[in-house]
């Protein structure tokens, strides 16, 4: 009875198996629906950021001549008048154009979420590795160093820090990555635990593998799943805190295009121009938006049994 | 189950340890001498000596952290340098108004966060779910500072003249105030621990309120609080939305739950008494994780709308390199969300006999 099923079954087995797993997570996370999305914003974002000097129409920092502070948004097709130059998100309130601001602060924004993630991962990588494969005491004091800095509220220990460092935009963004290391740091250290009683472990230290080795060849390509998730959505909750301290005004100092400091900056031009106040706000949603749906679509993509649960 | 309430408790100590070694090392970590930020860039070097001997900065650092540790647990937390007075002071006039922020997001966050995930859960898959999702999503990615702008332009320029107008920054009206507790109840005198409860209970516009049965201050106070707690409480509402619909959703496929509507029972029966209570473990977890994001998004929302709470302060004190004030708020802060997480962790031990039992 079962045995006409059999060449069928065959057969489809035949095309799942040609597809490599790389190749599966690919097509994966492009049908995955919030992954398309964050990848159309972000995708955008990065090709304004990069091409920030042709697309900003004005100077970002540098003031501009015969404009009035604080207008309003001018487009000629919207029924500005053709006369006057066009600011399609209006002058904030030192005279420059907002646009050219918010396009470079896009440049800024993507610089500020990368670097921060990536130092935090260099750190939490070799502090997760050392942890592991040293163990004993080592890994007890490296892992319980972890745990305590869990405790603090993140933003709240990120302003401690920013406050033995002194306000700006470098100590900010230190003290926001030094406040991220202890996930990857665990993450990391979880995948040495695991792999380091494997055979194949063994095999490679007995052919001589340093530790260095046989992390770079073994254990990382085993935690690169969870890091690739926790660094797209760390980059998201990076420029979160980096426009947040911002904001504070213990983050970037005027007049650095920096999205959280337009904001802090315009604060009070709520009453009178509320666009100055509403357009970094959008800019920094979309941004922190399209890393987090890639990275919902990323944990999807990576594993698929999770996403099924869901 | 009283083991595991003891043994979670021990669990606690070296934390609390830990938290107190980091805000230590991070104010032995500041740049420049101390002597200068105390006495002044002009103190001489005999002057200096003599500061170090009395603020004991030349004894070993292990002393140092010792006599730190005693301080903090006698609430000794030192002077402040711009105020020149007890920092614990300034720590009971501030936190009562950020605790307060704190509580009423999370009570609006829970609320609305259970809600939107149950209806979305039960609606799977149509219009009330994805556009809940897509709110979550959008909302777990605003900056709350901004959310607090963008509130504070609708409720309060947009919507000025109506009836909906609520009032962008403050803490109470003009024209009314605190009720005074202290001098109601004689209490001006009170030093020590008593002392200390009374500043922090005065401080406290709600609290005053309704111990002196002042229904007129409340309102108000709750009237000024509506922006700040929808502002902080927005993020974590997206995330306990989603947590519910997850959550709800696995134990919706699990046999009990068929066997129930098998028997008959009501689906308001179902949804509630059997899948919402196996359901909530995790959703209490989240909601216990976000007390952090809470606290440090009312730190965040004060400066917008112009409240006098930690942030505030947190920030004046940075900006005018006043440490003691920094570190006290760190380590306070630290340990209450500390003890939240405890109880958090307690409380699963009445949601879920298997944990009581084991």
């Amino acid at each position: 009875m079962t045995a006409p099923a059999a060449p069928l079954q065959l057969e489809s087995l035949t095309t799942v198996v040609s597809r490599t797993p790389l190749q599966n997570v690919t097509r994966r996370l492009f049908r995955h629906r919030s992954a398309q999305v964050g990848m159309g914003i972000l995708g955008l974002l990065i090709i304004i950021a990069i091409f920030a000097p042709w697309f900003a129409p004005y100077d970002p920092i540098k003031p501009l001549r015969e404009v009035k502070r604080r207008s309003a948004p001018c487009i000629h097709v919207l029924g500005c008048p053709a006369d006057q130059p066009q600011h399609f998100f209006g002058i904030d309130s030192n005279q420059r154009d907002l646009l050219s601001r918010i396009i470079y602060g896009a440049r800024l924004s993507l610089e500020i979420g990368i670097a921060t993630v990536t130092f935090a991962i260099v750190i939490g990588v070799i502090l997760g590795a050392v942890a592991g494969f040293v163990g004993g005491w080592t890994d007890n004091i490296i892992m319980r160093l972890m745990d305590v800095l869990l405790a603090f509220p993140a933003l709240l220990l990120s302003i401690a820090i920013v406050a033995v460092l002194g306000p700006g935009l470098i100590n900010a963004l230190l003290a926001i990555a030094f406040v991220s290391i202890p996930v990857y740091a665990r993450t990391v250290r979880a995948s040495v635990l695991q792999v380091k009683e494997q055979e194949y472990v063994s095999a490679a230290r007995a052919l001589g593998s340093s530790p260095l080795g046989i992390l770079i060849s073994h254990v990382l390509p085993n935690a690169i799943t969870p890091i690739i998730v926790q660094a797209t959505l760390g980059i998201a909750s990076a420029i979160l805190s980096a426009a947040a301290l911002s904001f504070l005004g213990l983050g970037a100092a005027p007049p650095t295009p920096e999205w959280g400091l337009m904001l802090g900056e315009e604060r009070n031009s709520l009453f009178n121009a509320p666009h100055l106040v509403f357009i970094p706000g959008i800019a920094i949603m979309l941004m922190v938006l399209a890393f987090n749906l890639l990275g919902d679509g990323l944990r999807d993509a990576l594993d698929p049994r999770q996403a099924n649960v869901n | 189950m009283s083991q595991f309430l003891i043994r979670r408790f021990i669990l606690v100590l070296p934390v609390l340890f830990g938290i107190t070694f980091v805000t230590f090392a991070l104010a032995r970590l500041l740049p420049g001498d101390p002597c200068f930020a105390v006495m002044g860039e002009r103190a001489t070097p005999a002057q200096c000596e003599a500061f170090r001997e009395r603020a004991g900065l030349n004894d070993p650092i292990l002393t140092q952290f010792a006599r730190y540790l005693g301080d903090l647990s006698k609430g000794n937390f030192g002077d402040s340098l711009k105020d020149s007075r007890p920092v614990l002071q300034i720590v009971l006039e501030r936190l009562p108004m950020t605790i307060e922020i704190t509580i009423g997001a999370m009570l609006f966050s829970s609320t609305f966060g259970i809600l939107l995930g149950v209806i979305s859960a039960i609606r799977r898959n149509t219009a009330v779910d994805v556009g809940t999702m897509i709110g979550a999503n959008i909302g777990v990615s605003m900056p709350v500072f901004w959310l607090g702008l963008v509130l504070a332009y609708i409720f309060a320029i947009a919507l000025k003249d109506t009836p909906f107008w609520i009032p962008p920054s403050g803490r109470l009206s003009s024209g009314i105030s605190i009720p005074r507790l202290d001098e109601i109840y004689n209490m001006q005198d009170a030093t020590g621990f008593q002392g200390a409860l009374v500043t922090f209970a005065s401080h406290s516009a709600i609290f005053s309120a309704i111990i002196t049965g002042n229904f007129e201050v409340l309102k108000d106070a709750l009237w000024h609080l509506i922006l700040p707690c929808v502002a902080v409480g927005t993020i974590p509402m997206s995330i306990i939305a989603r947590m519910t619909r997850s959550s709800l959703l696995e134990v919706f496929g699990l046999d009990y739950i068929r066997t129930a509507r098998a028997k008959g029972l009501r689906e308001q029966v179902v949804i509630f008494k059997h899948a919402m209570r196996n359901a909530l473990l995790p959703i209490v977890t989240v909601v216990g994780l976000s007390v952090g994001g809470l606290m440090s998004g009312a730190v965040l929302t004060e400066t917008v709308f112009g409240l006098p709470g930690v942030g505030t302060q947190l920030v004046s004190a940075i900006l005018s390199r006043d440490y003691a004030v920094v570190q006290a708020f760190t380590v306070i802060i630290a340990i209450i969300f500390v003890f939240v997480n405890l109880i958090v962790d307690l409380s699963y031990v009445f949601l879920d006999p298997r944990i009581r039992m084991q």
